[in-house]
C-alpha cells in the first residue's frame, strides 16, 4: 500500500485567499451510491463468437480501483492467437447472419442494446465509477445515459442509410477493429460500436486495460439481447493485444481513440495497407473569455471544460485564455469555485472530481504539476481535502505561464488549467490555434457576430460557444491536425464506417 | 518572310503567383512523344517545396475566408481563360503525343471540370453540412472547412484534365496547394500555372512545381505545416509505405484515389471536395 | 452596454445558469447534514400571511405558531420574523413580545406599489411605527421595464430612509422583469440604493421565487460584496413549498456566498406551508418514520 501514498509535493501552491468562507457551517454528509446489487465476477474471459471463452495463454491481469487502490476484478490477457479467433468469428459472422439481416431487423437490435442499457444504466454506472474513478454524478448522468442514446440514434439509421449519402450508394466495410480508452469506457464503446453495426459491421472491440469492466458486462448484455453470434467481439488486454487488432490482415477498419502520439503509430502501422482508419486523438483546447461575456456561467462552463471526469477529456479546455481588463476579477471567481468543488470517493453523489484513472496517469499529471512551477507558473489548488489511499489530485490553475511552456503546449490530461490572458480578438485567435492540436475551443461573449468571427477562425472540429462539454448522438465530433482523422457522431460519423459505391 | 528563329518558351514553377526557377539551379529534359528535345523544367528540390508550402500557407487564410460566391466565379473565370489559351493547349498537347481532336476533347474537359467545380463552391455545404437536433438547450451545427494546405502528386498521365481535375475540388473547397505536375508530361501543366495566373486565383493558392517524383515524394508527405496529399495514380507498394509512415508525422489525411480515366464520371464529384473538408460543429445555447 | 450613467447590464446566459441550478440540485443532503439543514431553512422562515381576509386572530395564532413551531419537539428553532400587512403589525407585535422573532411588513402600497412616492412613504412610516423590525418593499416594474432605473433607484432609497433602523427587503417582482439580466440589474439598482435584503417575489404573481432567479440575485450579491464589503441578505419568496426546495436553496447559497450567508441574517425564505414540510422532515429523520400532515398544526 506504501506506493499507493499520494507523494509529497515538492511545488508550494499558493494559499486560499478568497473572502468567502465556503468550508466551514454545513457540511454535506457522505452519499455513498449503493454498489450492494453490482455483482462483479472474479475475472472476466474473452467475450467471441458470442461466447465467453478463456484465453489462450490463460493469463489474467487486475483492475485495480483507483480510489482505493484496491482490485476490482481480473481480466484476460487476449494474444494474437486471440485476436485472430474474434476476427475469425466477426469475419464469419459478417459473412453469414449480420449480412443477411434486412437493415430494419439490424436496427431493432441496436434499439433493444439501448433499450437494455437503460434498464440496466444504474449498476453500468457504478460500474464505471469504481473501475475508472469517475465520479457517480457524471457516470450516472452523463457517462451510461449518452451511451444508451447512442446506441438509439444510430439504431435508427441502420434501414436509412441510402438517404445519408446522396449519389452514393453505402455498403458495409466488414470487420472493424477498435480499441477505445479509459476516460470514457462505455460511452466510447458506444461511439465505436453503435455506428459500426448500424451500417452493417461486425466488430472486435478492445477496451483499455484499467477499465475493461462495463465493456465485460456490456459483452453480457449483448448476450442477453440475443445479437447473432459473433456481430460483437470483446477482447480485454493492453497495448500489445491492440497492436494484434491493428496489425490483423482481415480487418478492414481501424478506429482509435486515444493519445496522439499511439494515434501515430497506428496511422504508422497501417502505412501501404487499404484499411480504412478513424483516429480521435488528443488536444489542448483553448477557452477564450472576453470582457462582454456572461461571466458567471463562463466560470461554470471554464469549470466543466476542465474540471469534467478529472480532465481526463480528449477535448478538455485546458487553456483559458482571458481577456486582460477582465482577468484578475475571472481568476478571483476561479479560485473562489474552486473551493467548492469536492474531490473524492466517486462513488459518493457529491463528488465532483473523482480518482486519476491509473497510477500511470497520477504520477504523469503531478509531474507537470511539477514541471509548470519549473516553468516559472504560478500554481493554485484548492484547499478540499483528499482521500488519503487512492490517486487523487486537487483542481490546480497555473497562472503567470507562456505560450512557450510545455504546460501550455502538451496535453496533461488531469484536472490542470492554465491561464493566460489577451488583448485583441486576434491574439485570442493566435494563441489558440498555435498548437497541433485541433479537437475542440471555447468562446464566451455576448455579442453573436464575436461568436461567429472568433468560432470560425478556431482551428478545431468542435466549437463550444458560452457552453463547453456538450456531446450528443447527433453530432459530428472529432479534431482538425494532430487531434485525429475522421468524424464520430452524428450522419457524419457514419461514412467512417461505410464504403460509397 | 524569311524563317525566323522562333523564341522558346522558358518553363518555370509556379509559386506564390509568381514563376521562379528552381533554386537549386537544376533542371532536367522534357522530350516530345517522337524523343526529341522539347524543353528544360526546373527539377524542384526539398527547399522550393518548402517555399511553395510557405506560399500556400500564406494564401490559406485570405483564400479560405473568400465568400463561397466569390470562389465559384474564380474558377469560372480560370475556364474562360483556358478557352483563350486553348491553341496553347493544343499545341504542348499535340508535342506529347494527343491528336487535335484528343487535345480538345482534354481541353474541354479540363475547361467543364472548372465550371462543375464552379458550381460546387456555394452547395457542397448545404448538401454535406448538417443542423443537428441535440436534445439540450443548444443550437447546433456542422459546417464544412478546408483542412489547409494539400500537396498533390498530379496523375502522371493526363497533365492537363487529371491536373485541373485534382487541382479544382481542393481550392473550390477553400484549401491552399502544392502540386507536383506530370513529371513526364509537365509543360502542360506549368502553362496552366500562367492560365491561374491570369484569372483572379490569388497568389499561392495554387503552386505548381516541376521535378522528379521519387526526389519529391518525401517531402510531399513529410512536412509538417502541410494537413493533407492526395495521390491518384497507382504507386508501388514501397511508396504508398513511404507516403502513409512519412503522413503519419502530423497525422496527415492521406487521400488515395486510384483514378486511370479522367473521362469517367467518378473522377468528378463534390465527394472529391468533401474530401478535403473537416467538420467543425458549433454549440449555442438558446433562450433569453 | 451602459444604459444611463450608473447601471451596467450584466449579460445573463440562461441557460447555463439553469443547468448551474440543474447541477447543484443533485447534491445529495443525507444524514446529520439534513438534519442540520432542515433546522437552519426553519429558522430562516418568514412565517407569512398576506390575504385580503387576515384577521387579528389568524396572527395571533400565526405567531404562536412562529414562537413554537411544533411544541412537542422543544428543541426545534423557531422562524425568523412574521410577515403581515401594516396593519397587522402592532397585533403581531405584541403577540412576539420577549422573542428574538422579528416583524416584517408588507409596505409601499403592498402589492403592486402603484400608489404615489408620498403614499408609500408614509406606509412605509406607519409600519415602522407600528413596530415593524422588517419593511419589505416592491419596486415600480413598469418604471423599469421603461429604463427609468434612477426612478427605481429613488424611490428605493426614499423608502429606505423612511425605514429609519428597520431593515429594508427589496422586492423585485422577478415574475414580472422576463430577463435574468433584468433580474441581475434590478439586484444591481436594489443593493446600491441601499437594500439589506433583496427578494424575489410578493408571492402574488406567477411565477414568484424559481432557483435560476435565485441563483442570480445571489451572484449580485457576491459582486456587490467584492465591491462594497457589504453583506446583503437575500430572499426568496413564493411557491417554496418543501424540505427539498429548501435544502437546495441553502445549497444554493452555501456554495455561491458561503457560510457567512448561511444564517437567518442574511438568508429568508418567504413562505407559509413550508414551515410545516421541514417539521415532517424533521420529524422523519428524527423517529425514522414518514409523517402524515394531520400531525402538525396548520395555522
Amino acid at each position: 500500500m506504501s506506493e499507493t501514498k499520494t507523494k509529497e509535493t515538492t511545488y508550494k501552491p499558493t494559499s486560499p485567499n478568497s473572502k468567502l468562507d465556503f468550508a466551514s457551517l454545513w457540511e454535506y454528509s457522505e452519499a455513498p451510491e449503493s454498489s450492494a446489487n453490482l455483482e462483479i465476477k472474479d475475472k472476466y474471459d474473452l467475450f467471441i463468437g458470442g461466447k465467453f471463452v478463456k484465453p489462450s495463454k490463460d493469463r489474467y491481469f487486475k483492475s485495480i480501483n483507483p480510489s482505493s487502490n484496491e482490485e476490482v476484478t481480473q481480466f484476460a490477457e487476449a494474444t494474437q492467437k486471440d485476436v485472430d479467433k474474434a476476427v475469425k468469428a466477426a469475419r464469419k459472422a459478417f459473412k453469414g447472419e449480420w449480412s443477411d439481416l434486412n437493415p430494419s431487423s439490424r436496427g431493432k437490435y441496436i434499439y433493444r442494446i439501448a433499450r437494455m442499457l437503460q434498464e440496466r444504466a444504474r449498476e453500468f454506472a457504478i460500474a464505471e465509477s469504481i473501475d475508472g474513478g469517475k465520479p457517480i454524478r457524471e457516470s450516472r448522468d452523463v457517462d451510461i445515459p449518452l451511451a444508451a442514446a447512442y446506441f438509439f440514434y444510430y439504431a435508427g439509421w441502420a434501414d436509412k442509410l441510402e438517404y445519408a449519402f446522396p449519389g452514393k450508394k453505402p455498403e458495409a466495410l466488414g470487420v472493424c477493429g477498435q480499441i477505445i480508452p479509459w476516460n470514457f469506457p462505455l460511452l466510447m464503446l458506444a461511439w465505436k460500436i453503435a455506428p459500426a453495426l448500424a451500417c452493417g459491421n461486425t466488430v472486435v472491440l478492445k477496451p483499455a486495460e484499467t477499465t475493461s469492466l462495463t465493456a465485460m458486462m456490456f459483452a453480457e448484455l449483448v448476450k442477453d439481447a440475443g445479437l447473432p453470434d459473433g456481430v460483437v467481439n470483446i477482447v480485454t488486454g493492453a497495448g500489445q493485444t491492440g497492436a494484434e487488432i491493428v496489425n490483423h490482415k482481415d480487418i478492414d477498419k481501424i478506429a482509435f481513440t486515444g493519445s496522439t502520439n499511439v494515434g501515430k503509430i497506428i496511422q504508422k502501422s497501417l502505412a501501404g495497407t487499404d484499411k480504412k482508419y478513424t483516429l480521435e486523438l488528443g488536444g489542448k483546447g483553448a477557452l477564450i473569455l472576453f470582457e462582454d461575456a456572461p461571466i458567471d456561467q463562463a466560470v461554470e462552463g471554464i469549470i466543466n471544460a476542465i474540471y469534467f471526469n478529472q480532465g481526463h477529456v480528449c477535448c478538455a479546455g485546458s487553456r483559458l485564455l482571458v481577456q486582460e481588463n477582465i482577468a484578475d476579477k475571472v481568476i478571483m471567481k476561479l479560485k473562489d469555485r474552486l473551493e467548492t468543488l469536492i474531490v473524492g470517493d466517486p462513488l459518493d453523489k457529491n463528488t465532483d472530481i473523482g480518482a486519476i484513472n491509473s497510477k500511470e496517469q497520477f504520477d504523469r499529471v503531478n509531474s507537470y504539476l511539477e514541471l509548470g512551477v519549473e516553468e516559472g507558473a504560478e500554481v493554485y489548488q484548492s484547499k478540499c481535502s483528499v482521500p488519503e489511499n487512492g490517486y487523487f489530485i486537487r483542481p490546480t490553475l497555473f497562472t503567470n505561464v507562456s505560450q512557450s511552456n510545455r504546460v501550455v503546449q502538451e496535453e496533461i490530461f488531469g484536472p490542470v488549467l492554465t491561464v493566460q490572458s489577451f488583448r485583441t480578438a486576434d491574439e485570442a485567435i493566435e494563441k489558440a490555434n498555435n498548437t497541433p492540436f485541433g479537437l475542440a475551443g471555447g468562446v464566451w461573449t455576448d455579442k453573436g457576430s464575436k461568436i461567429f468571427k472568433v468560432g470560425s477562425a478556431l482551428r478545431s472540429g468542435v466549437v463550444w460557444a458560452n457552453t463547453y462539454n456538450k456531446f450528443d448522438p447527433t453530432s459530428p465530433f472529432g479534431g482538425y491536425k494532430e487531434s485525429g482523422v475522421g468524424r464520430e457522431g452524428g450522419l457524419h460519423g457514419l461514412s467512417a464506417y461505410l464504403n460509397l459505391k | 518572310m524569311s524563317d525566323r528563329i522562333e523564341v522558346q518558351k522558358t518553363y518555370k514553377t509556379y509559386v506564390g503567383g509568381s514563376f521562379p526557377r528552381s533554386e537549386s539551379g537544376h533542371y532536367y529534359k522534357v522530350f516530345d512523344s517522337e524523343g526529341d528535345f522539347l524543353a528544360n523544367a526546373c527539377r524542384c528540390t526539398r527547399k522550393d517545396f518548402r517555399d511553395a508550402v510557405l506560399a500556400a500557407r500564406a494564401a490559406f487564410k485570405g483564400w479560405s475566408s473568400r465568400t463561397s460566391y466569390n470562389k465559384g466565379q474564380i474558377l469560372y473565370r480560370i475556364g474562360e481563360m483556358m478557352e483563350n489559351r486553348r491553341d496553347q493547349f493544343v499545341k504542348e498537347l499535340g508535342q506529347i503525343g494527343f491528336t487535335k481532336e484528343e487535345a480538345n476533347a482534354d481541353i474541354n474537359a479540363s475547361i467543364d471540370r472548372l465550371i462543375y467545380y464552379a458550381g460546387w463552391t456555394d452547395k457542397y455545404q448545404q448538401v454535406f453540412g448538417s443542423v443537428n437536433p441535440v436534445a439540450s438547450a443548444h443550437f447546433n451545427f456542422s459546417i464544412l472547412e478546408p483542412t489547409g494546405v494539400v500537396s498533390v502528386l498530379a496523375p502522371e498521365n493526363s497533365p492537363l484534365l487529371g491536373l485541373v481535375s485534382v487541382i479544382a475540388p481542393i481550392i473550390a473547397g477553400g484549401n491552399t496547394c502544392v502540386v507536383h505536375a506530370s513529371e513526364q508530361y509537365p509543360l502542360p501543366s506549368i502553362s496552366f500555372a500562367e492560365v491561374l495566373n491570369s484569372s483572379d486565383v490569388p497568389g499561392g493558392v495554387v503552386n505548381i512545381l516541376t521535378g522528379i517524383r521519387s526526389e519529391l515524394v518525401e517531402h510531399f508527405s513529410s512536412h509538417m505545416d502541410v494537413n493533407s496529399i492526395l495521390y491518384t495514380d497507382k504507386l508501388d507498394k514501397e511508396t504508398k509505405i513511404k507516403i502513409d509512415e512519412l503522413s503519419s508525422n502530423n497525422i496527415k489525411r492521406v487521400v488515395k484515389k486510384n483514378i486511370s480515366d479522367w473521362y469517367e464520371t467518378d473522377s468528378a464529384s463534390p465527394y472529391f471536395v468533401v474530401d478535403f473538408q473537416e467538420t467543425k460543429t458549433t454549440w449555442h445555447p438558446v433562450g433569453f | 452596454m451602459i444604459q444611463n450613467n450608473k447601471f451596467e447590464v450584466v449579460p445573463i446566459d440562461r441557460v447555463a445558469v439553469e443547468e448551474r441550478v440543474g447541477r447543484l440540485n443533485k447534491r445529495s443532503i443525507k444524514k446529520e447534514s439534513k438534519v442540520q439543514a432542515l433546522k437552519l431553512a426553519l429558522s430562516m422562515v418568514d412565517l407569512t400571511t398576506l390575504e385580503g381576509k387576515d384577521s387579528e386572530g389568524k396572527v395571533r395564532q400565526l405567531c404562536q405558531k412562529a414562537k413554537s413551531p411544533h411544541p412537542s419537539m422543544p428543541d426545534i428553532p423557531s422562524v425568523a420574523a412574521v410577515c403581515v400587512y401594516p396593519n397587522m403589525v402592532r397585533i403581531a407585535k405584541e403577540s412576539l413580545r420577549g422573542t428574538k422573532i422579528n416583524v416584517a411588513s408588507v409596505a409601499s402600497a403592498f402589492p403592486s406599489g402603484m400608489a404615489p412616492l408620498p403614499i408609500r412613504i408614509e406606509d412605509t412610516k406607519y409600519a415602522v411605527e407600528e413596530g415593524a423590525d422588517e419593511v419589505d418593499m416592491v419596486i415600480t416594474r413598469g418604471a423599469f421595464l421603461e429604463g427609468e432605473y434612477n426612478f427605481v433607484f429613488d424611490e428605493i432609497a426614499a423608502i429606505k430612509e423612511a425605514c429609519g433602523d428597520a431593515h429594508l427587503k427589496v422586492i423585485l417582482e422577478t415574475g414580472e422583469l422576463h430577463t435574468y439580466e433584468n433580474v441581475r440589474l434590478a439586484s444591481d439598482i436594489a443593493m446600491e440604493a441601499g437594500a439589506d435584503f433583496i427578494k424575489t417575489s410578493t408571492g402574488k404573481i406567477s411565477p414568484a421565487a424559481t432557483q435560476p432567479v435565485t441563483l442570480v440575485m445571489l451572484e449580485a450579491i457576491r459582486d456587490f460584496y467584492y465591491k462594497t464589503d457589504k453583506m446583503v441578505g437575500m430572499k426568496p419568496a413564493g411557491g417554496i413549498r418543501t424540505a427539498k426546495q429548501a435544502i437546495q436553496y441553502l445549497v444554493l447559497v452555501k456554495e455561491t456566498l458561503g457560510a457567512a450567508w448561511l444564517n437567518n441574517e442574511y438568508f429568508r425564505f418567504g413562505a407559509s406551508s413550508l414551515a410545516n414540510d421541514l417539521l415532517m422532515q424533521i420529524v422523519k429523520q428524527q423517529t425514522g418514520h414518514y409523517q402524515g400532515p394531520d400531525y402538525f398544526s396548520i395555522d
